[in-house]
């Protein structure tokens, strides 16, 4: 009996459609978020998260039809985010569907956003999503998709925002983000052995031995990518027996 | 065979009334005493913190009728913290008493692994269980929790492991309780909601 590692695919959506692009830039078409999400619980991936990049107050009512149709799908975990800046957005993306939720900019704008979801949904439902980018000697959190600075250690952050009852950390390296050279192990390795939770590492996957390095030297609980699984780059299972036969405890089902 | 499934404001009533029905079955959800008392199928589900479930059962005045229904023998699932709840008290609520069916408390799991308890994991089979029947022994089941019940007690039907053992199935006579979300756990989750459904037919 051992907890396994986890693959999540990732939904960057605009609200309604799945996109994709570089530093969320360029953004193109990449699909329908419920196809995706069928073929995604079908292939064995172990959640799922659905974010909402643009994140603009008038598209709220969108996204949320969006939760609703890919949670319809699914009979895995689902994690949604974007744009969530109060008790009463997170409640209503947890009524369409979402079991967990994740925040970032406005838990950094205000961090007592932490203590109130989790008080109201459990640590457990509570994902802290950290965009960190590397400076001379240390890795600062980011926010705004990566574009914008603050005064946070990513570490410091991290830790935290689990003080405050974050239950799960999605770390996303945002210099390896769209680059697909590999996760940044250095960082995802130091975050991991600062916070007492499981933690998710993004930004930059492409091929196996990525994700093999990500569990072992990165010490990451799951590891999230997006393009590589909607461009059909990389299948999950294949990805999963790669794991298997390198020593890493995964979930295959039948 | 209508399943009446516990509202206490909790996350996951939703998800577990969704997967419910994708097995055919009519759903009630309900917060109301009256319909607990007359429920012929009972599934409380939970998620959070426990002195959420515990203080809304109390202030929707529906401690009592549960304890009668599961006297009465009504057949009952208690889901993660609706499984905890059955037991007489948790270290996570300390100043609220369970519902007391089973003996012991629910304590937190050891802090020398990562908290919570997040994700897929598999259990072992303690003595058979009809919860688990047309399951394969290695399926994988999504744990989300950081409190657990003890083991040791003749209810217990499954263990799992995370810094401790804990109950992961339970089932004495008609009450039954799973530590995982089988309503999030795939194929094995789906059956085993599905013997739930035979069981209580």
């Amino acid at each position: 009996m051992t907890l396994v590692r986890r693959i999540l695919p990732c939904l960057d959506t605009d609200g309604a459609r799945v996109v994709k692009g570089v530093h969320f830039e360029g953004l193109r078409d990449a699909g329908d978020p419920v196809e995706l999400a069928a073929r995604y619980n079908a292939e064995g991936a172990d959640e799922l998260v659905v974010l909402d990049i643009a994140a603009a107050r008038d598209n709220r009512p969108t996204f949320l039809e969006t939760i609703r149709s890919v949670a319809e799908q699914l009979n895995i975990p689902l994690t949604a985010g974007g744009g969530i800046r109060s008790l009463e957005d997170a409640r209503a993306v947890v009524r369409a569907g979402a079991d967990k939720i994740t925040v970032n900019t406005a838990a950094v704008e205000r961090p007592g956003l932490i203590g109130e979801l989790s008080r109201e949904f459990g640590a457990q439902a509570v994902v802290l999503a950290v965009d960190a980018k590397r400076e001379k000697d240390f890795w600062q959190a980011r926010v705004r998709g990566g574009r914008a600075a603050t005064t946070w250690n990513a570490l410091d952050w991290a830790r935290r925002g689990v003080e405050l009852g974050a239950g799960e950390v999605l770390l996303t390296s945002v210099d390896r983000d769209g680059t697909q050279s590999g996760f940044d192990l250095a960082l995802t390795s130091a975050i991991s052995g600062a916070v007492s939770v499981p933690v998710i590492a993004s930004g930059g996957a492409k091929i196996p031995q990525h994700f093999l390095e990500v569990f072992t030297e990165g010490a990451a609980d799951a590891a999230l990518a997006a393009s590589i699984f909607h461009d059909q780059v990389q299948s999950i299972r294949l990805l999963k027996l790669f794991l298997r036969d390198h020593g890493v405890e995964v979930r295959l089902p039948c | 065979m209508i399943v009446s499934l516990i509202d206490y404001g909790a996350g996951n009533v939703t998800s577990v009334a969704r997967a419910l029905r994708r097995l055919n079955a009519e759903v009630r959800i309900t917060d109301q005493p009256e319909e607990i008392t007359d429920a012929c199928c009972l599934i409380l589900p939970g998620v959070g913190h426990c002195a959420a479930l515990l203080g809304s059962l109390d202030s929707h005045g529906l401690r009592r009728p549960l304890l009668t229904a599961l006297s009465g023998g009504t057949p009952f699932l208690g889901i993660c913290l609706g499984l905890q709840a059955l037991y007489q008290s948790s270290a996570e609520a300390p100043e609220l008493s369970g519902l007391g069916i089973l003996k012991g408390r629910v304590d937190q799991l050891p802090q020398s692994v990562k908290l919570p308890h997040m994700g897929w994991n598999q259990i072992r089979t303690v003595h058979s269980s009809r919860l688990l029947e047309r399951i394969p022994p290695a399926a994988h089941f999504y744990f989300a929790h950081s409190y657990a019940a003890p083991t040791g007690g003749a209810e217990t039907a499954a263990l799992c492991e995370h810094g401790r053992e804990f109950t992961a199935v339970l089932e004495t006579e008609r009450i039954f309780g799973v530590q995982f979300h089988p309503e999030k756990s795939g194929a094995p989750g789906a059956n085993l909601l599905d013997n739930f459904l035979r069981l209580a037919a």
